[in-house]
């Protein structure tokens, strides 16, 4: 791999930028490997990189349907931060998180994570209440977390409606100063890249058509691009899972919706944090870019189709108007949808299945981008082993039957009340 | 936005409906332990054609099932949730 650095800039810049190498391989599927890891979203290139950075496992393949970068990895709002709540969940975002700060030199690709702060705001003294349990219990586990009186907010963020008159008024707000944003196609391509000078293939326009299955166990996949065998198949198609799943027989505790995104046009640096509200489920941040990058809820009913409804782009602009009122000035730029697969407890699934040979990773709802390192390595070491790493074991298939969810906002089996 | 036709009330924008679950995971009482994970959980989350279950929340407020495909966003049918439904 050529390696990037400042003299490598440099040395484009004299030679009219003819001495760059393509980032990755464009290899044609082999017979037979290890892992073949279905998927090549930030978390199934980040699987196959600690698969074979970690484990030693090269003989590894990354089948994308699409192209690196095409999924919900170019679809999230880019926010990274691991103030959960719940230790099962907060010790797997910290350990995302941790994964992070050391990402862009790890794969020698600018991730361009930037730890601007990720702030809930609270609108109400039980609001505030939520936000002390939340906060202490981060503390308690070593996470950072302040909390944030108005004055500090006024000073911090100029723009924010802090008045009494406030559409929804704000009375504190929990920070994380750790969290921030970070260029999500840069994951995919840093992490697709890094792979690949490890000795991964990874293979775009590769749709998997189905399941070779002997006495119970995944032997291989059918794809486009011909059959392909395997040791150990893991899916991580999050929006898809079930649909893959299902071609092993498997059903999975997950319903597919849509959430959608939007930005302005650019503008001026005016928020320089990621600003968010649990009550009102609205997020607001600025790209480096310039643009606005707005969220909130789903679409709460389920489709595959990536076409949002405009009714939800109209209340969370509203939102997020109300939030910062300078906002009304800007035009809208453009909006998307992404299928997100959304669990009976609103936390992903990684670990093991019942079909013998077949792991998953799922369940993201909408919130898996901050997770990328994390899951990709919890996953490399279920694959490779074949049992989950203790950050992972909580986040089993069983759990619904069992009883064992891990659900963060206590809203109950209900996917679209997430 | 899904256009609904409400038996009830007409065509009306979908921001007056509640999507409440797919139409084959209504528990009853008497569900066994397996089909009653199945549909709570484990349902069958298509791509393409099912019945569902929605409300017209912010109009007649009735409980509708809805024949719709989860991909193309179509819907054949909206009946109210008394009628029978095809299989």
């Amino acid at each position: 791999m050529q390696r990037y650095s400042a003299l490598s800039l440099l040395r484009g810049g004299l030679n009219g930028q003819k001495s760059w190498q393509r980032a990755w391989r464009d290899p044609a599927p082999k017979s037979h490997y290890d892992v073949i890891v279905i998927g090549g979203g930030g978390h199934g290139l980040a699987t196959a990189y600690y698969l074979a950075k970690v484990h030693g496992i090269r003989n590894v393949a990354v089948l994308e349907r699409g192209w690196i970068g095409g999924g919900n990895t170019g679809r999230n709002t880019t926010i990274v931060r691991s103030n959960y709540r719940q230790p099962a969940l907060h010790n797997l975002f910290e350990f995302s998180l941790k994964l992070w700060e050391g990402m862009s030199d790890d794969l020698n690709y600018n991730v361009m994570f930037s730890q601007r702060g990720a702030m809930f705001l609270g609108h109400s003294d039980s609001d505030m209440i939520r936000l002390a349990e939340r906060g202490d219990a981060m503390r308690a586990a070593g996470i950072d977390a302040e909390f944030m009186t108005m004055d500090q907010l006024r000073k911090k963020l100029p723009l924010l409606d802090l008045s009494d008159k406030a559409r929804y008024p704000i009375v504190g707000a929990l920070n994380q100063p750790r969290g921030g944003t970070a260029r999500h196609d840069a994951v995919a391509w840093g992490y697709a890249r890094a792979a690949d000078a490890l000795g991964v293939d990874v293979i775009q326009n590769c749709e998997v058509l189905g399941m070779d299955m002997v006495g119970g166990r995944v032997t291989g996949v059918q794809t486009t691009r011909g059959p392909i065998g395997a040791d150990r198949v893991g899916i991580c198609v999050a929006g898809n899972s079930g649909q893959v799943a299902a071609m092993a027989d498997l059903r999975l505790p997950i319903e597919s919706h849509l959430l959608q995104a939007f930005v302005s046009e650019p503008v001026k640096p005016m928020i320089d944090m990621v600003i968010m509200s649990q009550s009102i489920h609205a997020y607001v941040s600025q790209s480096d870019k310039g643009e606005i990058v707005m969220g909130g809820d789903p679409d709460l009913y389920p489709t595959y189709s990536q076409r949002g409804r405009p009714d939800r782009i109209e209340g969370v602009a509203g939102q997020c108007i109300a939030l910062f009122p300078a906002l009304s000035r800007l035009r809208m730029l453009r909006s998307w949808a992404g299928t997100t697969d959304m669990s009976f407890d609103g936390s992903p699934i990684i670990g093991t299945t019942p079909v013998e040979g077949l792991y998953l990773n799922g369940g993201w709802c909408y919130g898996g981008f901050k997770a990328t390192p994390a899951s990709g390595w919890t996953y490399a070491h279920t694959l490779a082993k074949g049992e989950p790493h203790a950050l992972n074991a909580p986040f089993s298939l069983d759990r619904f039957e069992t009883g064992a969810t891990i659900d963060e906002t206590g809203a109950g089996p209900m996917p679209h009340h997430r | 936005m899904l256009l609904i036709a409400c038996p009830n009330c007409g065509p009306r924008a979908q921001a007056e409906f509640t999507f409440e679950r797919p139409l084959a995971s209504i528990v009853t009482p008497t569900e066994t332990l397996p089909d009653l994970i199945h549909k709570l959980f484990t349902r069958d989350n298509p791509r393409g054609p099912s019945w569902e279950l929605w409300r017209h929340t912010y109009g007649c407020a009735g409980w509708l099932k809805v024949h719709r495909d989860t991909h193309s966003h179509q819907i054949s049918a909206v009946v109210p949730v008394d009628m029978e439904t095809p299989s």
